[in-house]
This record gives structure tokens, C-alpha cells and sequence, in this order.
């Protein structure tokens, strides 16, 4: 690049583009500043937020999908029209068996479970027996799981990494999304709240 | 307790000592980046020689306000806010000193401090320099310390008292407390900032409208310390997230580290061309615009960091307010410097000429692919975040993308790293290079075979040793070679390495650690990972182990409870090895961190990593990492390469003292 813009130097090469050239720095490092002071100003008064990742998806119907089961597991697959089955808020848990932080939202989920809030596991990327081994070990909270071996399912929602957890009102529709797991306190102070508002709603 | 009662006041004042001792520096830094310019402006030497004693004394300055606030957290001294929010009486002692500089207050302060320090070596060891140049360096220096200061007083200062004082501070975020993170942030800034010297040199330059090769000399040394520290830096961190993260990983790609990996990245292209500038006075104006870009590189990564704007895994305190001001102190900096870049590179003529196969013709392809992975990291970075800004859809762009799209990056440059250093200058034929070389290509080939016969079928893991190995066989082929082994005696050969200038032995010794790392990172393709979950006495075989699970206890440290669980590993029923991975719970910032086990005998780790315990079962996560600490190794031995060539006898004396006598006798 400026092996040549040194070599073009010593040559009399058109001088006038050349200068241009020189301002292309100072162009991006425009550009992107303005960007930058967008993206402060949107974290300021809240329309710009990246930690709490407000899906994309919220407010719409979950992204079409059909996924099989986990072989040898006697649950139900799961895609997206069984999302609309149970007239009630449900939860959509993405996971894996070789996620740590999956194992420390587990009894969470154990916990919705017990309480009657369908859970709707999708298997990411996992192997089928490991992932009959980490249910055998901590217990099954899932009312449906899908395997989503390949990832796809995972990008169509726009999973950042597993665990991460979708509530959707009765109708299907996306209402809150938290990637992450899903601590005690997550439990108490957004999932059992949201599913109770939607629930009366 | 151990805040002062009311009556012993004698060093109640140290804050206050602390927080006069920066506005002094903001002075002085005013000072410091007006009267060194207008004197170099007009040639003024008594305004010139005012940049020395300036730098000096604003180090002084700054110097005396990080004892204060270090004073400020060993002795917890809890009507400091800052101390309140980030110690705790517990905490060892070395930790509270490190947690000076663990927040970010602390953080900025050190910044200024190594910063004043950089301002005045160049004061200090910058005799021989021109005194136009020095004095305009100082300036540019006295700059960017007034802007960082600036942002210390005006939005961050960390002086601020409460009253009353809380009994108690409120903790260090736990995962900070650790040694490694103790010493990474300074080494970060140590690199960072003196990239900020090459940028006071370049703008320095650009002032002056004039680049040589003493100006090469210069900022070489600078940007090689910068390099070294900003490796050792970055190696620190990657470490710190292998051994405590506990996922078993070393890099994540994460937007944090990718923050350190920029400036690394444009650093190490920075540093390849002043070679060429040094050596041809070519590339100028190239190399100019590395330097400013290098130090951008640093600005931008504090600034995603510091500003929150960033999703991360590594958790850090941050505020969009702050985030503005570091945005306009980017602005002033970088739009001012590629401003300045855009009218005065021009005027800058190049005079060395030479044929696209030569030395120069390789460090312009080295220059070339490190800046297209800078480019695609920074697009990895930072896309997600336009996206989400343009859009609002948001994606994450994560290891696939940039291992995908780094790697045909890497491979020749891989490739080209063995070949360029063997390359004359000017006018070279690749072909007798080639054939320097073929024995360090057949020991790539053997690593590539038998790592597949060995290890089964991993292409890329084999593929990576052959690259390590490529890299190390070429390292010595270069020293070989230059050592004219195979043209004359063996003495004469180990003579003639002996006396070879150090900079050659440290490029060499640079490119093999980096061929050492790559070993690390082949080495860790093949590892593997086993979950289990045991009961006391019940145990898994793994890995050639029996690794058996005595018991999980409660453990109780300075400012922690913990969970730990013995592992005693057999091997045919013989006592191998003891591993104790532990949970810690900190009741303070109600925080949960692992502390992984790691048992390593240099050619491969045993890790182990204790996760949830349900019902009398505890799950372990048991790890093989083939030769894991390579990768650290690796990069001590690159910022050893680093250090070496930085120790050459030219950087040390010759080329200022030669450069003065001819001054002199011009004069």
C-alpha cells in the first residue's frame, strides 16, 4: 500500500488524488467517532443498549423452526408451532451439557418446573448422550426439548451463547430475553414477576 | 478498624495531598505542552530547554499523587469513596495495592503515571535527540497527559472523601483479586502508553514536516518497549482467563481482549517498518501513519472498555459520561494527528527505492497482512455495535468469524516470517532463501505427519505444529546462517553468533517464541474435556488416571468462604498427583469465582474445575491441555526477543553519539 504510495512519490504521479488519499484516515476516524457519540447518546437515554441485549425478536413471534428430539430421552420435540399450545407464558431455555453456567441455572428451571411454567428446552450443539447423562443427573425440567445440533435454531433467535432464556406471552410472542443464567435472583426479580403479569393478562 | 479516630490528623491530609498533587501536574502539563512547541517553533533554545525539567517535575507530580492514593488503600482509609467502593480491611495487603489500580479511577492515574514517566525518559535519555524534536516530543507528551488528567479531575477523581466513613469498604470484584490481574493492567499501560510515545514522535514529525533515519532510531526502541510490554500484557490476561475464567480456554475473542490485540497487532507492524525507515528511509510515510495509528488503537480500546459500550465477559465499571469525555479527548488526539497526517505527509519525500522481492518488498507484506487481521478484528469488534446502532438487530460475532477470518491472514505471514528475515536488503532472489530454509521446511512436514500419526486425525491442530515448527527451524536457520555455519569452522561459526548484533538474535529469538505459542495453540486443539459427577469416594477414569474424589469441604479465606474438593489422581493404583479445585463465594459482592486445579508437567495440564454440588453429587470438569503452557512461554520468549534486540549496542549508543559528532562537526 505505501510502499507504492512512496514509490507513486518519486515518480510524478498525479498529486491531487494522492492528497485525497491522505484524508482517508481522518474520514473513518470520523465516521466512526460520530457512530461512537450515537451509541453514548443512545446509552444515555436508553435506546442503545448492548448489555441487556433487548432482542431484536422482542415484541415478534419466535422464528420458524422444527427440530427432532434427543435420541433415547422420552420427551416430545419441539418446534414452533408448539410454542402456541400451551395458552399460557412459557419459557424457552437454550443449553448444553457442556456449559458450566447452564449447570448453576438448573435448578431455577427445576424450580419453574415445579411451579407449572412450561419450560422448553433447546439442546445446542450437544451430543445426545451427554445430554441424557446431565438431564439424568439434574433432573428434567423441560416439557419439550429440541436438539439443535447444527446451530441453526440458535442464530435464527440470535443466541449469544448458552444458557439464554426467552419468555413468550401466550400468543408466541417474545417478551423478554436474558443471556446468561438464570440466577436466583433473575428468578425473582424479572421471570416469576413477567410470568405473572402475563399470566393474568 | 482501621480508619484513623478523630485526633490523629497528621496524615489525614494525604488525600488532599493527593488530589493538589494533580492539579499541579494539569499545570505543568499545560505548561509542558505550550512553551517546548512555540520554542521549537521559533527556535527559541531557553523555551526548548524548558520541555526537560517540565517533564520531570509533572512526574514528580503525578508520582506523589499515586503514593497518596496507594497510602489511601493500604492503610483503608475509608473516608476515600473510591477506597470504600473498591477495598475491604480483609483483603491481603498486596491486593490492596493492586486494587489501586484494579478500578477505574486507580486505573487512570497509573495511566498518568506511566505516561509521566515515558515524558520524562525521553527528557532524561533524550540528550542526543535534536533539541527541536525532543522539545516538541515533550510537548505532544505534556498533551495527552493534560487531557487524561483533565478526565481524572473533572469526572473520575479518585480523592473524593465520604463522611461519615463506613465502618467497612465494600470489596474488590472478586475475580480481580489475583495476582496475575494485579500485574496486568500495569503491563497494558506500560505498552499502551508507550505507544503514545511513538505518536508524540510521529506528530513531532509531522510538525516538523520531516522524517529520517535518525527519526527511525528513535521510535524503533519505543515501539519495541511498547511491543514487549503490550506481549507480556496481553499473555498475562490470556493466562489469567485459562487458569481462573476455569472454561478452559485461553482466548475468547472477546471485545476486551480484542482491545489489547489491536494495538498489538498495528505495534508489531509499527515496529517492522521503522526497520525499513531506519535502515532505506523508505516507507515513511507508512510508518508514520502506523504510529499514530497504534496509539488510536490504545484510545479506542480504553474507550470501548471504559465506556460500556462493549458486551463483555470481563466485567468493569463503566459510565457513558466518562465514555463522552474519553470520546472528545479521542477526537482532539486522533482527528487533530490524522488532520496534521493529511496536510503535512506530503512534504515528507521518500529516497529509498527497492524491487517488491527484497527485505523491505517482505516487511511491506508483513506490514500489509498484520494490518488486514487489524482490520478484521477491529470489523469483528466493532460491527456488532454499528449493526446494533443502525439496525437494532443484534448479532454476535465470535470465534468462528474471526478464526476464519484471521487464519488465511496468518498463514502467510506464518510463512513469510521464516523467509523475510533472511532476505537482503534492497534487490533479493527468492530462491536461494528457499533453499536456506528446506531443512526447516522438512522438520514443518515432520510435524505435520506425525502429529496425524500420532494423534489421529487433526488436520488443523497439525497443521499449527507445523507453523510452530516452521517458525523456530527458520529462527535458527536465520542465526545459522548469518553465523555462516557450513562456510567456515565451527569455532569461527559460535564466534561469529556470539558477536552477532543483538537485534538479529532478537528478531530471531522473537519469531521462535512466536513459534512456540503456536505450538500451544496446536497443543490445545487436541485437548480433550470430561465431565463427571461423583460422590466422596466414587472416582473416573480419565486420561490414563483413576481420578478419585475424597471429599468437598468448607474452607473459609481472608474474605471468602469456599467449597474445595480433593481429587487424588492414580495411576496404576499409585498416588499421582493431589488436585483441590475450589468454588469461593465472597459474601461482599455476593460473587461466586472457580479456582481451577491445574497440575502441569510442561508438555501437557491436568485441569480440573469443581462445579454445582446437588444432592451429595459434585460435578467435576476435568481437562487434558497439551502443551497449554507454551502459549505463555511463547509470548515471555517473544517479549524476550523484544527486550534483546531493544539491548542492541546501536539503540544504546551509537547511533545518537554518531549522530551528534556529525552535527558537531557541521556546525
Amino acid at each position: 500500500m505505501s510502499g507504492n504510495a512512496d514509490q507513486d512519490a518519486a515518480r510524478p504521479a498525479r498529486p491531487s488524488r494522492r492528497k485525497l488519499m491522505l484524508y482517508a484516515p481522518l474520514a473513518v476516524a470520523g465516521v466512526g467517532g460520530l457512530g461512537f457519540w450515537a451509541m453514548l447518546r443512545g446509552l444515555g437515554d436508553g435506546s442503545f443498549n448492548p448489555r441487556g441485549v433487548p432482542s431484536a425478536l422482542i415484541g415478534k413471534t419466535a422464528p420458524e423452526f422444527s427440530l427432532p428430539g434427543v435420541e433415547g430421552l422420552d420427551l416430545p420435540p419441539l418446534s414452533s408451532p408448539d410454542l402456541l399450545t400451551f395458552d399460557r407464558p412459557i419459557v424457552v431455555n437454550f443449553w448444553a451439557s457442556w456449559c458450566v453456567p447452564c449447570i448453576v441455572e438448573h435448578p431455577q428451571l427445576m424450580a419453574l418446573h415445579r411451579q407449572g411454567v412450561p419450560v422448553l428446552g433447546i439442546n445446542y450443539k450437544d451430543r445426545a448422550p451427554d445430554a441424557r447423562n446431565f438431564l439424568t443427573r439434574h433432573g428434567n425440567p423441560f416439557t419439550r426439548l429440541g436438539a439443535d445440533f447444527p446451530g441453526r435454531t440458535a442464530i435464527d433467535w440470535g443466541v449469544y451463547g448458552v444458557p439464554e432464556s426467552y419468555v413468550l406471552d401466550r400468543r408466541g410472542v417474545i417478551r423478554w430475553r436474558w443471556a446468561g443464567p438464570i440466577t436466583p435472583e433473575v428468578m425473582s426479580e424479572s421471570i416469576v414477576p413477567l410470568i405473572r403479569s402475563l399470566g393474568r393478562a | 478498624m482501621e480508619h484513623a479516630e478523630p485526633g490523629d490528623t497528621d496524615w489525614l491530609v494525604i488525600p488532599e495531598l493527593g488530589h493538589f498533587a494533580l492539579i499541579l501536574a494539569a499545570a505543568l502539563a499545560i505548561a509542558q505542552s505550550i512553551l517546548p512547541l512555540i520554542g521549537a517553533q521559533r527556535g527559541d533554545a531557553r523555551l526548548m530547554g524548558s520541555a526537560p525539567p517540565l517533564a520531570l517535575a509533572g512526574l514528580i507530580a503525578v508520582a506523589v499523587a499515586f503514593g497518596a492514593l496507594v497510602w489511601s488503600y493500604a492503610t483503608n482509609d475509608t473516608t476515600v469513596a473510591n477506597v470504600v467502593a473498591n477495598s475491604h480491611s480483609a483483603k491481603p495487603m498486596i491486593y490492596k495495592i493492586s486494587g489501586t489500580w484494579g478500578n477505574h479511577e486507580g486505573s487512570m492515574v497509573l495511566w498518568v503515571l506511566v505516561l509521566a514517566i515515558c515524558a520524562a525518559a525521553v527528557a532524561g535519555f533524550g540528550r542526543d535527540l535534536p533539541s527541536a524534536l525532543q522539545a516538541r516530543v515533550i510537548a505532544v507528551l505534556g498533551t495527552i497527559s493534560l487531557g487524561f488528567l483533565a478526565f481524572i479531575l473533572f469526572t473520575s477523581n479518585p480523592f473524593e472523601r465520604v463522611w461519615p466513613p463506613p465502618p467497612d469498604g465494600n470489596g474488590l470484584n472478586p475475580l480481580l483479586q489475583d495476582l496475575g490481574l494485579a500485574v496486568h493492567p500495569p503491563l497494558l499501560y506500560a505498552g499502551y502508553v508507550g505507544f503514545s510515545v511513538t505518536f508524540a514522535f510521529a506528530v513531532a514529525a509531522l510538525i516538523e514536516g520531516r522524517v529520517d533515519a535518525a527519526w527511525g532510531r528513535w521510535v524503533r526502541p519505543w515501539a519495541l518497549g511498547a511491543w514487549s510490554f503490550l506481549t507480556l500484557g496481553i499473555a498475562i490476561g490470556s493466562w489469567w482467563a485459562y487458569y481462573e475464567l476455569g472454561w478452559g480456554g485461553y482466548w475468547f475473542w472477546d471485545p476486551v481482549e480484542n482491545a489489547s490485540l489491536l494495538p498489538w497487532l498495528a505495534g508489531t507492524a509499527l515496529l517492522h517498518s521503522a526497520i525499513v525507515v531506519e535502515k532505506r528511509e523508505a516507507l515513511k510515510i507508512w510508518t508514520v501513519l502506523l504510529a499514530l495509528l497504534a496509539f488510536a488503537l490504545s484510545l479506542l480500546g480504553t474507550f470501548l472498555v471504559r465506556s460500556g459500550i462493549l458486551n463483555s465477559v470481563h466485567s468493569f465499571a463503566s459510565d457513558p459520561s466518562r465514555g463522552v469525555f474519553i470520546l472528545v479527548l479521542l477526537g482532539i488526539y486522533i482527528a487533530g494527528a490524522f488532520l496534521l497526517f493529511a496536510w503535512r505527509a506530503p512534504a515528507m519525500a521518500p529516497t529509498g527505492v527497492f524491487a517488491p522481492v527484497s527485505r523491505e518488498g517482505a516487511l511491506v507484506l508483513n506490514n500489509l497482512l498484520l494490518c488486514s487481521i487489524t482490520a478484521v478484528v477491529l470489523v469483528g469488534t466493532l460491527y456488532p455495535l454499528f449493526l446494533d446502532l443502525l439496525t437494532g438487530q443484534m448479532i454476535s460475532v465470535g470465534p468462528p468469524f474471526f478464526n476464519t477470518a484471521t487464519a488465511p491472514l496468518a498463514v502467510p505471514m506464518i510463512a513469510g516470517m521464516a523467509i523475510g528475515p533472511m532476505m537482503p536488503w534492497k534487490r533479493a532472489t527468492l530462491w536461494p532463501v528457499l533453499q536456506r530454509l528446506w531443512w526447516a521446511a522438512c522438520l514443518a512436514l515432520a510435524a505435520f505427519v506425525l502429529t496425524l500419526a500420532f494423534a489421529g486425525w487433526h488436520v488443523l491442530p497439525a497443521f499449527g505444529f507445523a507453523c510452530g515448527f516452521w517458525l523456530i527451524g527458520g529462527a535458527a536457520a536465520d542465526i545459522a546462517d548469518r553465523a555462516g555455519l557450513g562456510r567456515t569452522r565451527l569455532a569461527n561459526v559460535l564466534n561469529r553468533a556470539r558477536n552477532l548484533p543483538r537485534s538479529a538474535w532478537g528478531a530471531a529469538v522473537a519469531h521462535a517464541g512466536m513459534g512456540v505459542t503456536l505450538l500451544g495453540v496446536a497443543g490445545m486443539g487436541l485437548a480433550t474435556e470430561h465431565l463427571a459427577s461423583l460422590r466422596a469416594g466414587e472416582s473416573t477414569s480419565y486420561a490414563g488416571y483413576e481420578w478419585r474424589l475424597d471429599g468437598v469441604r468448607d474452607v473459609t479465606g481472608p474474605n471468602f468462604t469456599a467449597r474445595r474438593a480433593t481429587l487424588t489422581l492414580l495411576r496404576d493404583g499409585h498416588v499421582a498427583h493431589v488436585m483441590e479445585p475450589s468454588r469461593r463465594f465472597f459474601p461482599q459482592g455476593r460473587t461466586t469465582t472457580t479456582e481451577t486445579s491445574i497440575r502441569t508437567n510442561l508438555v501437557r495440564d491436568l485441569y480440573a474445575v469443581l462445579g454445582e454440588e446437588h444432592e451429595g453429587l459434585a460435578v467435576l470438569r476435568l481437562h487434558v491441555n497439551p502443551l497449554a503452557p507454551w502459549i505463555w512461554l511463547g509470548s515471555f520468549i517473544m517479549a524476550l526477543g523484544g527486550a534483546l534486540s531493544l539491548s542492541d549496542r546501536r539503540v544504546r549508543v551509537a547511533a545518537p553519539a554518531a549522530r551528534r559528532r556529525e552535527a558537531e562537526a557541521r556546525a
